[in-house]
């Protein structure tokens, strides 16, 4: 069935499915965002223990959909991979940092014997949710914004920045992009601790916190979107493959695509509306509505970043090294073999769904603490 | 051409990805094995509703939660490893070597992690079945998730399925099933995985061992090694059948690995195996010329019988190193000089169109270029050895020196082996040792054979790492086998970069690994939930 479909059709298929993986991973950001918060939120030592225990079952989510981003994205774009990551060195390794330190500590804080103390391993959960959220923000801005690369011939990457990937901080758009991001995890962590976890202080505290986080994020993400669509596009001449610059191209994108358009408005509006009802009717279903619209979102920017002859992977200073969905991608027969693959993405997100029900039927309350059944963090 | 390389690059970006594979590599087999250790021992508990196998399986499992954790934290970091540091790589095969890594991603890794959450938190929130269920997804889980990086691995060992596209100028895949069906891969995978079980096998008999010794646990400690020691004994009989299995098949794929886990530097008929030797280090990987000779200190030999191992029979001729690099023609062997030249034409073919496609993608020089490369006697005589060519070198004597270059690290390579190969030995007399004194009720008053139990597990995990070794140093200087050598695969970036994350790793995994074994050792000596928590099950 896939065989039939004509190489672009298949990048264009791949480009969807890595827009999904990116929209679902930035959603699951309520992981990072919820560790940054649980001292805000948490004022007692088991309280703190509930909100790590409600991260705790979930943050092995963030990271797979995070490692399988990665993989999806070197078996359909090899050569964004070999370029952004082979290039962008630290960023991506500072990134990568934050999340050893994540993995071990849920597993380490509270066993007798860890050597560093629970303390510590809390300071890395926070580490992890401020540099997870932000440098990804970051990285994901230099879609629009470009970084300094060149391509050889046999298409080896040279990065022209000593910086290798810490050049991006000093551009406000990506790091406007960046802490937008940052508070987007935080206000989703927000919205899931006031679904999952039943307790008066906690909530209090919650509706506070949610003041603080949502609105910079709002401002911010404001901000970093109405700069792109005013700004100058990296654009693909589909005749003879040439990229140059078309004003305004994002938003042309945005209208010459409705469906998306549609996508990116009811994204806001889920967003808003989620942050809305918990702020001003004490509801616990705020995630359902904020994490969706944060999934739509980031799904449809990255639609605009790549489709309508879009470069998604921008060079600023050598615009014909750019990368387009065309080029950076796998042979047909590869994208054939993978696009089969991928019918399993549906089967893996209903067992997900299924399970992640079962264990969230009971909220996490300070009962649960003493039952000594489970295991706990 | 050998000169444009920066080796200490190189070097240092091998280090890291030696450092972070291996550290890696310190948490997965017991995840491999103890998961279905655990699985069983809950099917016990589920079958006969005995509490006593609920408290085995939580104690186990709390065990290996903690070595879940930082198996994890690795993982992620070679994963993206391939694109920081061998971003060349990463392109040149990225179309083949991608895609088992996605795979791993969308099939593998979330049924763990999902079902790992049921498993840790779900005993008294869903049906004792489901829990039951969960437990086995979990570790199916992992030995899929090993399946596909060993596909992946397997693939670089001995690359099939694929052609090189002069267009991208890159290998693309034309057959998943021979990539994902190789002999390398089939024998990998069966062997690594059963390796897991084995040193997982150990894992739980040493543990066990201690609790006999300190005379706790009697029934858990009894229980477990039943099941372990029956669980190692079959694995290890799969483990070094093929074992002898790959070694038959690297004698076709990779006659230079083979020769170096056996420093053989003259190749022979009834080739002799040795069973073990000291070699004086005074030859090495470094000074291989014409004259080398192997220089044991001191061995032991088992006439024939590499010969009889490598083919089965004793009569076949097994190349040796210096065979290898100067050709044998009587064995139909090309000499590495040759090889050189014929990669070497490929290459420049390969530059060649590049350049007239700058002026005219359509011109007919570059066609016909291209129909060179669709051409079975240039894919089979000069594509077919395309790394080689980077050794290539316009003076005759600089190249010949190369050709004696391309030598893996032999007596790293030969211990590997050998301390693999005997240490497998000793496992599966240690596996029957302990399942019949079990069944004799006569373990408890065997106090040094208990302690040989506990300090078993760290050579387990010895012949684990010294696996990897004998693949991944054997096949130095190939990252892919004959196509791409390993300092042609390296990022561009500035030795000092490299150097700074080497060292952070370095920093950050001695760190945990020393809580991991502090925590671990804790554990164990706290045991299992006390019996009165039982009343709650
Ligand atoms: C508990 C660990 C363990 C034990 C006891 C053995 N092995 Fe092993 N071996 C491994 C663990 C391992 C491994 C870590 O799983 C490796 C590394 C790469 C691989 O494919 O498996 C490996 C690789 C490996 C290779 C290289 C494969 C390659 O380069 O592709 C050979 C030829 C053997 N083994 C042969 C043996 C033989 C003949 C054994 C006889 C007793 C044996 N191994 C015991
Ligand atoms: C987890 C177990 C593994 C261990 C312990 C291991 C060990 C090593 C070692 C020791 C080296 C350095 C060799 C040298 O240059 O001296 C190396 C290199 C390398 N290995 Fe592995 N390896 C493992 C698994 C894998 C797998 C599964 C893959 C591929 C999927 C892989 C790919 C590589 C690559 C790309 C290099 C760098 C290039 C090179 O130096 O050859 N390794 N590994
Ligand atoms: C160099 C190659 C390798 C890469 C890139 C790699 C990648 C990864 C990643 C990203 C994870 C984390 C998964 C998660 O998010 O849950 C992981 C865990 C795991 N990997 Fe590897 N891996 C490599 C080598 C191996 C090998 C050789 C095996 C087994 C034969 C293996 C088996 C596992 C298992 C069982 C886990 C589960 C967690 C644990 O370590 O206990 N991996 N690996």
């Amino acid at each position: 069935m896939f065989e039939s479909l004509s190489h672009l059709a298949l990048q264009q298929y791949w480009w969807i499915i890595i827009s999904v993986l990116g929209g679902a991973l930035v959603f699951l950001m309520f992981v990072q965002g919820g560790q940054t918060l649980i001292y805000q939120v948490g004022k007692s030592k088991d309280e703190r223990t509930m909100l790590i225990n409600a991260l705790g079952r979930k943050w092995e989510f963030t990271f797979t959909t995070l490692v399988t981003f990665g993989g999806a994205f070197f078996a359909s774009f090899p050569l964004f991979y070999s370029t952004s990551f082979g290039g962008a060195y630290w960023a991506w390794m500072v990134l990568l940092f934050a999340f050893i330190l994540q993995a071990v500590s849920y597993e380490f804080r509270s066993r007798p014997g860890n050597v560093f103390g629970a303390r510590t391993y809390e300071t890395f959960l926070f580490i992890n949710g401020l540099i997870g959220t932000f440098l990804l923000g970051v990285v994901v801005a230099s879609f629009f914004t470009g970084s300094p690369f060149t391509l050889t011939d046999l298409n080896e990457t040279r990065w022209e920045s000593p910086l290798r990937g810490l050049e991006l901080l000093f551009n406000l758009h990506n790091l406007i992009l960046g802490l937008a991001v940052f508070f987007l995890g935080r206000t989703l962590g927000l919205l899931y601790f006031k679904n999952t976890v039943e307790d008066e202080k906690i909530e209090n505290n919650i509706r506070k916190q949610l003041w603080y986080n949502a609105l910079p994020f709002l401002i911010l993400f404001v901000a970093f979107i109405t700069w792109l669509m005013f700004r100058d596009g990296y654009a693909i001449n589909p005749d003879n493959g040439e990229i140059f610059m078309e004003p305004y191209k994002y938003f042309r994108n945005l209208i010459e695509m409705p469906l998306v358009l549609i996508l990116f408005l009811a994204a806001v509006i889920l967003v808003i509306y989620g942050i809305a009802i918990t702020l001003f009717r004490n509801s616990s279903a705020g995630i359902w509505f904020t994490g969706p619209g944060t999934f739509l979102a980031v799904f449809s920017l990255f639609l605009v970043a790549g489709f309508n002859n879009t470069a998604f992977y921008p060079s600023s200073i050598d615009p014909q090294s750019s990368l387009t969905i065309m080029k950076a991608s796998s042979s047909h027969f590869t994208l054939t073999v993978m696009s089969y693959v991928s019918l399993m993405i549906p089967i893996v997100a209903a067992y997900i769904w299924f399970t992640w029900r079962a264990i969230n039927k009971k909220k996490i309350s300070k009962d649960e603490l003493s039952s000594g059944e489970s295991h706990f963090y | 051409m050998l000169e444009n390389i920066d080796f200490t690059l190189v070097n240092w970006s091998r280090g890291q990805f030696a450092l972070t594979a291996m550290f890696h590599w310190i948490f997965v087999p017991l995840t491999l094995g103890l998961s279905y250790i655990m699985a069983y021992m809950e099917t016990m508990y589920v079958k006969t509703g005995d509490p006593e196998w609920k408290r085995i399986t939580k104690f186990w499992m709390k065990l290996f939660g903690i070595n879940f954790a930082i198996g994890v934290a690795t993982g992620i970091i070679l994963e993206f490893e391939f694109g920081t540091n061998w971003s060349n790589y990463s392109w040149f095969v990225g179309d083949i070597f991608g895609a088992p890594l996605a795979i791993e991603g969308i099939m593998a890794f979330f049924l763990e992690s999902t079902f790992i959450a049921v498993m840790f938190f779900g005993w008294d929130k869903v049906s004792k079945r489901f829990h039951l269920t969960a437990t086995w997804l979990t570790a199916i889980g992992a030995s899929l998730s090993a399946i596909w990086i060993l596909v992946a691995n397997a693939w670089m060992q001995n690359p099939v399925g694929t052609f090189f596209n002069p267009e991208t100028a890159r290998n693309e895949m034309i057959n998943f099933w021979d990539v994902f069906l190789s002999e390398t891969a089939v024998n990998k995978f069966v062997h690594t995985i059963t390796s897991g079980f084995v040193l997982a096998s150990i894992f739980v008999i040493g543990v066990s061992s201690w609790f006999l010794i300190k005379k706790r646990e009697l029934l858990l400690a009894k229980r477990s090694i039943v099941i372990a020691s029956v669980f190692g004994l079959i694995s290890s009989f799969v483990l070094i059948g093929t074992g002898d299995s790959s070694a038959k098949e690297i004698v076709k794929t990779q006659p230079m690995k083979l020769a170096a886990m056996e420093a053989l530097y003259e190749g022979q008929t009834n080739a002799p195996l040795v069973a073990f030797g000291i070699l004086s280090g005074k030859e090495n990987h470094k000074n291989v010329d014409a004259d080398s000779q192997a220089d044991f200190l001191f061995k032991i030999e088992i006439p024939s019988m590499l010969s009889w191992l490598a083919y089965g029979d004793t009569d076949n001729f097994v190349a040796g190193i210096k065979d290898l690099i100067m050709g044998n023609e009587e064995q139909g062997i090309l000499s590495y000089e040759e090889k050189i030249k014929r990669g070497y034409e490929a290459q420049q073919a390969l530059l060649a169109l590049k350049k007239v496609q700058k002026n005219n993608p359509e011109s007919p020089e570059a066609e016909a270029l291209k129909a060179k490369f669709r051409d079975p006697d240039f894919i089979e005589n000069n594509v077919k050895y395309f790394g080689y060519g980077n050794f290539y070198d316009p003076d005759p004597e600089v190249l010949k020196k190369n050709a004696f270059k391309m030598v893996p690290p032999i007596s790293m390579t030969f211990y590997a082996f050998h301390i693999m190969v005997i240490l497998g030995g000793l496992f599966l007399l240690l596996f029957a040792v302990f399942l019949y004194l079990v069944m004799k009720d006569q373990l408890h008053n065997k106090k040094w054979l208990l302690w040989a139990g506990v300090w078993t597990i760290p050579l387990a995990y010895i012949a684990s790492q010294a696996g990897w070794i004998v693949a991944e140093v054997g096949r130095q200087p190939w990252v892919i086998q004959d196509l791409m050598p390993t300092m042609k695969a390296v990022t561009h970036i500035d030795v000092g970069s490299v150097m700074t994350t080497f060292i952070l790793f370095s920093v950050t995994f001695i760190g945990l690994f020393i809580a991991e074994i502090r925590i671990m050792i804790k554990q164990i000596k706290v045991g299992p939930q006390k019996k009165e928590d039982i009343n709650n099950v």
